[in-house]
């Protein structure tokens, strides 16, 4: 039996589409509460990664354990029931639909007896509850999403994530294509959410100074490879470009 | 603790009210619809308030209202049916045949609604599996439900089953058809409003991927909609066979598919999907018959009509695009 405090453990996954090896041998470790950061460049297996872990994908070898136990992740809805939620970078959320009909999209609270209609009021009530939980601050749970700007949608998908139980969070590039004050935003939410406990945030990011801001922990991964793994107090966004810079040199001297 | 507020961008201000009439579409066209009527029956006394016109007014309306109810659900989604005009000849000739055949005339209705039914798998399934764009699907089944209705029928009209009784409930009564066409929006709407099912569809119109993400499947979803709006336009076509008492294989067709349309469009349900509304689909028919009865007694003829009707669709939906615009932009 594994540490009763580690939420996450992947060990040598290898994923293949055809003759292309995505991910080539990648373990990781996620604890309780912790928030780990996945750099890399485009086509390093991030992704790839990161659809295993939603159940989107299956591994072609390797083991996955959710809190100690190993899992084959079968289906999105079969991660999602171990609380394993994911927030992708187009957010899934309907633009037309207000706050809370998003928050609880597909999960929706309905009236017991057989017409099931909408409960309206125990979903507003409990959206409105759970963005004031986490600090969220929006001016009405009624408006329609598109109402609101980039940083507050990402808000709401993550909220939505949140409210159903997530125990452990994928976010896929969360601060892509944000202004300084909305990423601030962003990072406040998640700094939040840690604090509060209980949940393990795997991110995939793409700026580093920020990475090391947010994450316990710092993971780079280079052509389907974990390359490099740090607490993010003992590393520095100097040391990772010098990795990078490193393999990118290799790389141009073997001329591939 | 900072918090992710953002004031400027989104603001609530419900304590405008004429912004929130231009804001819901369904009180702009109520609104119309009321100073359309206040201006014919100034004009003309017997415009509402006498049996026959009103009569004759709510029959104009109610078959385009129940059709516009499916279209609505299809255009949400950002689909089209096309084929419902004929779908609407085709299910009365069925229920003519069940009849012939021996089965009473509550089995032949029901004969005759599956058959549409079944025009709406094929257009759901077509679309869905085969990935087809649905007016090219529904092109297609538009033209082989003509053909086949014309065949079945040789192009000759027959009549409906012999049922006083039954009859009068399906359509013969004066006001039975708006007495149906009311309850079917009314439950269209709580499907529309109320359900994990309208809510779906709306998402799945809005943000098809993101849909799928959250686990909803739009497929079933889309097919079950093909199917409700072919079912609604042959129920239509059975009530019209029952209220003039002959079954017409020209009937319907395209006429009545584009009227439904537009009333949904002009009820503020936009072609490009995301969003939509029934009671604006009913108001919307109601408008288009308002019209169609106000110039008549004004003594405008039927190609004049066309014109303002043409130009009620262009008005209807450059006010929904720019006006919601300026409202989503919380300039109004």
């Amino acid at each position: 039996m594994a540490d009763a405090r580690e939420a996450l453990r992947v060990e040598d996954i290898v994923k293949r589409f055809g003759a292309v090896t995505a991910l080539n041998g990648v373990s990781l470790t996620l604890a309780d509460g912790e928030i780990l950061g996945i750099l890399g460049d485009n086509g390093a297996g991030k992704s790839t990664l990161m659809k295993i872990l939603t159940g989107f994908h299956q591994q072609s070898s390797g083991k996955v354990f959710v809190r100690g136990e190993e899992t084959l992740l079968r289906s999105v809805d079969h991660a999602r029931s171990l609380g394993i939620e994911c927030v992708y970078q187009d957010l899934a959320l309907a633009n037309s639909l207000s706050i809370y009909h998003n928050m609880f999209l597909n999960r929706e609270i309905v009236y017991p007896g057989p017409v099931r209609l909408l409960n309206n009021r125990a979903m507003r009530k409990r959206a409105a509850e759970c963005l004031e939980d986490i600090g969220v601050n929006v001016p009405s749970v009624d408006l329609p999403v598109e109402k609101l700007s980039g940083g507050q949608r990402q808000a709401i998908a993550v909220a939505r994530a949140v409210n159903s139980d997530a125990r452990i969070l994928l976010l896929d590039e969360p601060l892509a294509a944000m202004g300084a004050r909305e990423a601030g935003l962003i990072i406040d939410l998640i700094m939040r959410l840690k604090q509060k406990g209980n949940i393990s945030i795997v991110m995939i990011m793409h700026n580093y100074a920020q990475t090391l801001d947010i994450a316990d922990r710092v993971m780079l991964m280079q052509r389907g490879h974990v390359t490099y793994q740090r607490d993010s107090a003992s590393t520095s966004v100097a040391e990772l470009m010098d990795i990078v810079r490193r393999e990118y040199r290799a790389m141009r001297a073997n001329g591939q | 603790m900072a918090s992710v507020t953002d004031s400027g961008k989104a603001r609530a201000r419900p304590k405008h009210w004429a912004g929130a009439i231009t804001r819901s579409s369904e009180a702009r066209i109520l609104l119309v619809a009321v100073i359309l009527s206040a201006y014919f029956e100034a004009v003309n006394h017997d415009f509402l308030l006498t049996n026959a016109s009103l009569q004759n007014l709510s029959q104009f309306i109610a078959p385009a209202a129940i059709i516009a109810c499916g279209e609505i659900m299809l255009m949400i989604g950002g689909e089209i049916d096309l084929s419902a005009g004929m779908v609407f000849a085709f299910a009365p000739f069925i229920v003519h045949f069940a009849n012939d055949a021996g089965l009473p005339a509550w089995a032949s209705v029901l004969v005759g609604v599956l058959a549409a039914a079944a025009v709406g798998f094929v257009n759901g399934a077509l679309t869905v599996y085969l990935r087809i764009p649905s007016f090219v699907t529904t092109l297609g089944t538009l033209f082989f439900v003509n053909g086949f209705t014309l065949t079945i029928s040789q192009g000759t009209p027959v009549a409906p089953p012999e049922d006083a009784g039954f009859a009068s409930i399906f359509g013969a009564w004066g006001y039975s058809e708006i007495i149906w066409a009311v309850v079917i929006a009314l439950f269209m709407h709580v499907l529309l409003r109320h359900t994990r099912w309208g809510l779906h569809t709306v998402a799945a119109g809005a943000n098809p991927l993101g849909a799928s993400e959250a686990g909803i499947q739009i497929n079933r979803l889309k097919l079950g909609n093909f199917i409700i709006a072919a079912v609604f336009a042959g129920f239509t076509g059975i009530l019209e066979g029952f209220r003039i008492t002959s079954i017409d294989p020209q009937a319907g067709g395209n006429q009545i598919m584009f009227l439904a349309v537009a009333a949904a469009v002009i009820g503020g349900t936009p072609l490009a999907g995301g969003s939509g509304t029934i009671i604006g689909g009913l108001i919307g028919a109601a408008v288009l018959g308002i019209l169609n009865d106000g110039f008549t007694l004004i003594g405008i003829n039927a190609f004049t009509f066309n014109m303002i009707l043409g130009a009620a669709i262009l008005v209807a939906m450059i006010f929904n695009i720019h006006v919601t615009r300026l409202a989503r932009k919380g300039d109004l």
